[in-house]
């Protein structure tokens, strides 16, 4: 069994975000990363099957972008990846989901994975496109947002997260592209030792362009902040006299306190 | 212009979100047609054409059918856009449309601009605004983003389509697993105080708790601590879990990511409490106390319990 992962590596959202002088991306300066959230999942998931087949299935994990994507694919070797490929590209950001897909597409097309894992969406985009586009190039079946994952040596069957706490049960064969949504499984964290093995596995490095050929459907026009649409008011104090002006609004403005 | 709108039927029932499938075509000026895969017998009152498809042929999730479907309709309508709901049905499905059709699509569309849409970034503190390239984009519309139309009236023209043949589905629907039964009904509360991420773990809860008490309210949370097992899956507001409407919505240490909005968005009056003055839980909330929560809410916990 063949299996690839793909995993992309965003700013820790926690951040406090600027926009770049050009006014359609990130300024980069500053900003810590890591790997994408939904993308741990789809590498522990990748680690399982793994796991469940003996440890015979090779797992290669797969990442575009600048230099520093090397940390997020060292973190899926140290979890339990076999292989890391870097897709180098410096504006990698100018990509929409269309040429990241073709991209990770033309990839894989001669090397027959089994399964393809990707987180559900990237927490930076959220296009949530990226892994299905990549099963419509492939022409492999594709299940999106799943929270579980039963292979049982056949097929699998797994439940995709619906709205409102409802799952929806299915079942595919491969060779399937799968999209991880966040709870699907517990990443595990990467030992020492783990880590250090990890530098010793193979890691690969391609230029963008001898994979890519294909022009963007969509092209960002502008990043910026959302419009300050704030009715309220701002308190801003010490602990108690905050306390203090929001009982007092509540009893005049809402029917809660008596 | 022309759009082409995809409808969801869940569970036997048409969902009510192609209301907003409408007033996103009103809100862009353009005649709109409307695709279900559904039951002939509820289909909404709507004065244009519909095409329709019987979903006990096609099933309710059949994502490689419904994609041929729709490009089928597409063939015959010529839509300058194919709008879906940003939902698990829409965002399943937009994908392969778009690389069927070769189009642009556009994600979580909150808003329109000049030549193309708006889109949010970076767990909704940015804004970006995308513009296709192709003549046809698909776009999928996020929840509560574009006012719903009236209920509607008129009776529609309606035309049947078929598949050539039958494929095999590649993605074989199993049935749907009804939400677990909910140990905590915040739907019915006055008050709710939620618990977010900023209370940093588990321990800390117990002032939210405290803080719902004083208030005589229940407790929510959000996805990232049901997730961590701060609190149990029943506590959960937004869009994978219960939508409320009390009279008071307390936010403690929540960054006001939409999904979480949508479930709580219609409460009557929102407190926020976050240290960040620039969270976009700002833009609903009613006062937004900037403040750390693990001193803020025994403040306002103590200064209740004083007569
Ligand atoms: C398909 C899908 C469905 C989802 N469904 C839901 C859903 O139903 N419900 C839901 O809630 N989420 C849902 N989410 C997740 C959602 O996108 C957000 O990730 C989540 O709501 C964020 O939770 P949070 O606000 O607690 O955490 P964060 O976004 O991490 O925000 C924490 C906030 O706390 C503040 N803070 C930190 N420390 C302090 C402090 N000491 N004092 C005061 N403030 C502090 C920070 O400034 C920040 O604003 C869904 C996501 C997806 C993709
Ligand atoms: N630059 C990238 N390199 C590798 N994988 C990616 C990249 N961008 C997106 N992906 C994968 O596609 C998923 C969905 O991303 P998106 O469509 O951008 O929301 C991510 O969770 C990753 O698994």
């Amino acid at each position: 069994m063949k299996i690839l992962v793909c995993v992309k590596q965003v700013p820790d959202m926690e951040s406090s975000f600027r926009v770049n002088a050009a006014g359609d991306w990130l300024d980069e300066r500053d900003l810590a990363f890591r790997m994408n959230e939904y993308d741990e999942f789809a590498v522990e998931q990748a680690i399982r099957l793994k796991e469940q087949e003996g440890g015979a299935p090779d797992v290669t994990v797969l990442s575009i972008g600048p230099a520093r994507v090397v940390e997020a694919i060292k973190k899926a070797l140290a979890m339990g990846a076999d292989r890391g490929v870097h897709i180098q590209d410096d504006r990698a950001h100018e990509k929409d989901p269309w040429q990241i897909a073709s991209a990770i597409a033309a990839f894989a097309r001669d090397k027959a994975f089994d399964f393809v894992f990707t987180g559900f969406q990237s927490q930076d985009r959220g296009s949530a496109q990226v892994g299905a586009l990549v099963a419509e190039m492939l022409d492999y079946a594709c299940a999106t947002t799943l929270v579980s994952f039963d292979w049982d040596g056949t097929s699998v069957t797994a439940d995709r997260e619906l709205e409102q706490g409802i799952l929806g049960r299915v079942r595919f064969r491969p060779p399937a592209v799968v999209t991880c949504q966040l709870n699907l499984n517990t990443p595990r964290y990467p030992t020492l030792p783990n880590i250090m093995k990890a530098r010793q596995k193979e890691l690969l490095a391609f230029p963008v362009g001898d994979l890519l050929k294909e022009s963007p459907m969509s092209s960002t026009g502008k990043l910026y902040p959302p419009e300050k649409k704030s009715h309220g008011r701002i308190l801003e104090g010490e602990v108690g006299a905050l306390a203090d002006q929001l009982v007092a609004i509540l009893k005049s403005e809402t029917g809660v306190l008596h | 212009m022309k759009a082409l709108l995809i409808c969801e039927f869940q569970d036997g029932k048409l969902l009510e979100g192609y209301r907003e499938l409408l007033g996103f075509a009103e809100s862009l000026g353009v005649e709109a047609s409307l695709l279900v895969i559904g039951n002939e017998a509820i289909l909404p009152p709507f004065a244009g054409r519909i095409y329709l498809a019987d979903s006990a042929k096609y099933n309710e999730f059949d994502p490689d059918a419904h994609k041929r479907l729709a490009l089928a309709v597409v063939d015959k309508e010529r839509p300058d856009v194919i709008a879906l709901l940003h939902t698990s049905y829409g965002w399943d499905l937009a994908p392969r449309l778009a690389a069927g059709l070769k189009a642009a699509l556009i994600s979580e569309v909150v808003g329109l601009v000049e030549g193309g849409y708006e889109v949010t970034a970076c767990n909704a503190k940015l804004r970006r605004s995308v513009l296709p390239q192709t003549e046809t984009a698909v776009v999928t519309l996020q929840a509560g983003a574009f006012p719903a139309a009236g209920p509607g009236s008129g009776s529609p023209q309606v035309e049947r389509i078929e598949l050539p043949e039958a494929a095999p589905a590649r993605i074989e629907f199993l049935g749907y697993i009804p939400a677990e039964k909910k140990d905590v009904d915040l739907t019915r509360a006055e008050v709710i105080v939620s618990a977010g991420r900023g209370l940093g773990k588990k321990e800390n809860v117990g002032l939210v708790e405290a803080l719902a008490k004083a208030f005589k309210g229940e407790v929510a949370a959000t996805r990232p601590v049901v997730h961590a097992g701060w609190l149990s899956d029943s506590h959960l507001v937004g869009i994978t879990g219960q939508t409320v409407a009390p009279k008071l919505y307390v936010a403690c240490g929540i960054s006001g990511a939409t999904q979480h909005q949508v479930g709580m968005r219609k409460s009557a009056f929102i407190v926020a409490i976050n240290k960040d003055r620039d969270a976009p839980i700002g833009e609903l909330a009613d006062v937004l106390v900037v403040a750390d929560v693990l001193q803020f809410l025994p403040a306002l916990t103590a200064r209740l319990a004083k007569p």
